[in-house]
């Protein structure tokens, strides 16, 4: 049991950052039917951000990821302006194809600019105290991470059900060009949901990188993916499916490579995938979605 | 209309992209040489070469220099260098490029070697096999060099290790501890200790010196030097009767190992090899902090690095307590490592790690055996790294019947922040 609950916890700490990861995914395809590849170059962006805040300005860590947070947000609603809403009429094709090349121009601008040379984040998990509750020992930043990805989503789906801005999101979701035709200010919506995906992944940067404290050009890349998987399976466009399916895909790769012998490891990910098929092959709209017919 | 100009747009955006690609695959192939004496054109390099010949009493002045100034060439021995210099594994590409260089400045300021200034030229690899292959074959077809050292880490050592077999030219890689390197060919050695001597040797260490009887592992499957690390460690635990309690993996490019940590922590091991390179070893032992995982660590010489600042970072301490083997320890007082460490500081600034060392050992001893050859004959030359006896800053050097070095190995202790050299074993039979 102790075991079970030690990797219980780990998998949700590592769950909890790909949830916050995969409601950037989840809220622009909801709303623009685009997969943003860009969005893990997002993460990147603000862990360089919290870095150089950090190491140059000696500004203390809660202060740096406010501002990177800020700053995640002008770069998510200027790469929506500049990239992708002239393509907003364009067909789905070239807009993906925009979203890829954004993500590689950001990889490269940041190679280019700082080397691809990893550096050390200044700030590590370790200087948290390490708690125990009987046998179960975890570190007190597992906690908090957990806990700040849960206030995060709180806060959000009270803004999407409450607040006016965030019901015309979700109209906007539901017909973009019905909400036009309704009045609704559909660019300032959409760059909103750009500004709330990127401010995500802002906070989601400062909790992946006090965790990982390695920063790279690619880092983004990998918890980028994983997270896109939680948003379909979870189903995508739909804000409580991307938490779940962030959550329980941390979950299953813990506990598959927890469970399985340990030279079988390197499987855990092929599990992932295989959950993810059978997900899509029973429900193709991912746990939480409700399949529609296409009207073509 | 409207349609045309997004149209446009893609194109622009696609070209951009092209243009991008292009230049960070092709951009980032630097160069970098050491001219004899001076840089500049080549002209100037042989007029250079004159004026120190000039000076220097021990070097014969060949009198065609003086008016062969088109074709230096014949000036020089070329050297060829492979490193990575860029990418995740530049740490070690810089300190070892910076070694060799070092080496090559001292024997070209002592007049060069058979009367000619050495002419070394460096590609850059970035770590991947691939890159240096490319780098290899430039530096073969177009530089004309007559002897190698590198390549540094054992993937891409092992892929230019196989070209050079074919041209038969003398390679030393420097740092490459992989046994299959020097298995590619007769013309193929290297100056530092292979997988298998370390990983047996920290076996032997633990039963031994910390007189420890259970172990866990967690290594890296998809990199053939954590392999080879933990082939040897796990074999010499079973002869010395220390029990492996679990073997976890991981693959390359992963950051979270909190899952293997918990698994070794419920295993319940004495201590735990962890035979990677620094980047994850770092994040390893932290993240075994963060679980409770407290016992001591070990590892081989791809820890060396950690404590740089752009690895560890702020928190210094956080490797404490590790012990790995070592090419060789900062704090041991041989006075031929004290000056080399002097000599590196002055140059860069910085303090030299194994990596600097071994680069400077490969490179003197390959002016060594050309020396001993008495020419720039492929043959000649390997047969005299067949033969040498070279006495390197990292110990001194024989080579057995499958070109590896017989040399002393550090075990050393990271305390308070810092490499503190523990104890020495010696290597090979």
């Amino acid at each position: 049991m102790t075991y079970f609950m030690m990797q219980f916890l780990n998998g949700l700490q590592i769950g909890s950052i790909y949830a916050l990861i995969a409601l950037g995914y989840t809220m622009v395809y909801g709303i623009i039917k685009l997969i943003n590849f860009a969005h893990g170059e997002i993460i990147m962006t603000a862990a360089y951000f919290i870095y150089f805040f950090m190491t140059k300005w000696q500004l203390s860590f809660l202060l740096s990821t406010v501002l990177a947070t800020l700053l995640s947000v002008v770069i998510g609603v200027l790469i929506e302006r500049i990239a992708y809403r002239r393509l907003r009429n364009a067909s789905r094709l070239s807009a993906l194809i925009t979203a890829i090349a954004i993500s590689l121009f950001l990889q490269t601008l940041y190679m280019i600019l700082f080397t691809p040379d990893p550096r050390a984040f200044p700030m590590t998990a370790t200087r948290f105290p390490v708690l125990k509750l009987g046998k179960i020992i975890f570190s007190s930043w597992t906690l908090i991470t957990i806990v700040t990805a849960v206030i995060v989503m709180i806060l959000l789906q009270l803004f999407v059900s409450r607040h006016k801005a965030g019901k015309a999101m979700l109209v906007v979701s539901e017909d973009l060009k019905g909400s036009y035709l309704m009045g609704i200010k559909v660019n300032r919506i959409v760059a909103m949901t750009f500004a709330i995906g990127s401010a995500l992944a802002g906070i989601a940067a400062a909790l992946y990188i006090v965790s990982y404290p390695q920063i790279t050009p690619y880092m983004g890349s990998l918890p980028g993916i994983k997270a896109f998987i939680a948003a379909v399976l979870g189903g995508i466009g739909l804000i409580p499916g991307a938490m779940l399916g962030g959550f329980l895909l941390g979950l299953v790769e813990t506990m598959t490579k927890a469970y399985m012998p340990s030279q079988l490891t390197q499987l855990s990910e092929g599990v992932v995938f295989i959950i993810l098929i059978l997900v899509l092959l029973l429900k193709p709209a991912g746990l939480l979605g409700k399949s529609e017919s296409e009207k073509v | 209309m409207r349609k045309s100009k997004t149209k446009k747009s893609v194109s622009v955006l696609l070209v951009l992209m092209a243009i991008i690609m292009l230049l960070t695959s092709c951009g980032k192939t630097e160069t970098k040489t050491t001219e004899p004496a001076a840089d500049g054109t080549e002209a100037d390099a042989a007029v250079a070469t004159d004026a120190a010949a000039e000076t220097d009493a021990a070097a014969e002045t060949d009198g065609a220099a003086e008016t062969d100034g088109e074709t230096p060439a014949g000036d020089t021995i070329k050297i060829g260098g492979l490193a990575p210099l860029t990418g995740p594994v530049s740490v070690y590409g810089i300190a070892a490029d910076n070694g060799a260089q070092l080496a090559i400045k001292e024997v070209n300021a002592n007049g060069g070697v058979l009367g000619k200034q050495i002419e070394y030229i460096v590609y850059d690899e970035k770590g991947e096999p691939v890159e240096a292959t490319n780098a290899y074959n430039r530096l073969v077809n177009e530089d004309k060099v007559i002897a190698l050292i590198g390549d540094v880490t054992s993937g891409p050592s092992i892929a230019v290790a196989q070209r050079a077999v074919l041209d038969n030219l003398p390679m030393i890689t420097p740092t490459g501890t992989s046994a299959d390197i020097t298995a590619q060919g007769p013309n193929v050695f290297r100056a530092c200790f292979i997988d298998e001597n370390q990983g047996s040797l920290m076996g032997t260490f633990m039963a031994e010196n910390l007189k420890l009887k259970k172990a866990a592992v967690l290594y890296d499957v998809s990199d053939p030097y954590a392999q080879g690390l933990n082939d040897a460690f796990t074999a010499k635990c079973k002869d010395l009767g220390i029990e492996v309690v679990t073997t976890e993996i991981y693959n390359a490019g992963d950051t979270d190992f909190k899952t293997q940590l918990t698994k070794i922590l419920a295993a319940e091991p004495e201590a735990l090899y962890v035979p990677n390179y620094y980047n994850d070893n770092i994040m390893i032992v932290r993240q075994a902090k963060q679980i409770g995982l407290d016992v001591p660590f070990l590892g081989g010489d791809g820890w060396d690095g950690i404590l740089s600042e752009n690895v560890i970072g702020a928190d210094k301490n956080d490797a404490d307590g590790s012990y790995f083997t070592n090419h060789y320890a900062a704090d041991d007082p041989a006075e031929k490592l004290q000056n080399f460490l002097a000599a590196y500081r002055e140059e860069y600034g910085v303090e030299a790690i194994s990596f600097s060392a071994l680069g400077y050992d490969a490179a003197m001893m390959m002016v060594q055996a050309i020396e001993t050859a008495g020419s720039t004959d492929s043959a000649a030359i390997v047969d005299a790294l067949k033969n040498i006896e070279y006495e390197g800053v990292t110990g001194d050097i024989t080579f057995d019947e499958n070109n590896n070095p017989i040399k002393t190995v550090s075990i050393i202790l990271i305390k308070d922040g810092a490499y503190t050299l523990f104890t020495k074993m010696k290597s090979g039979e």
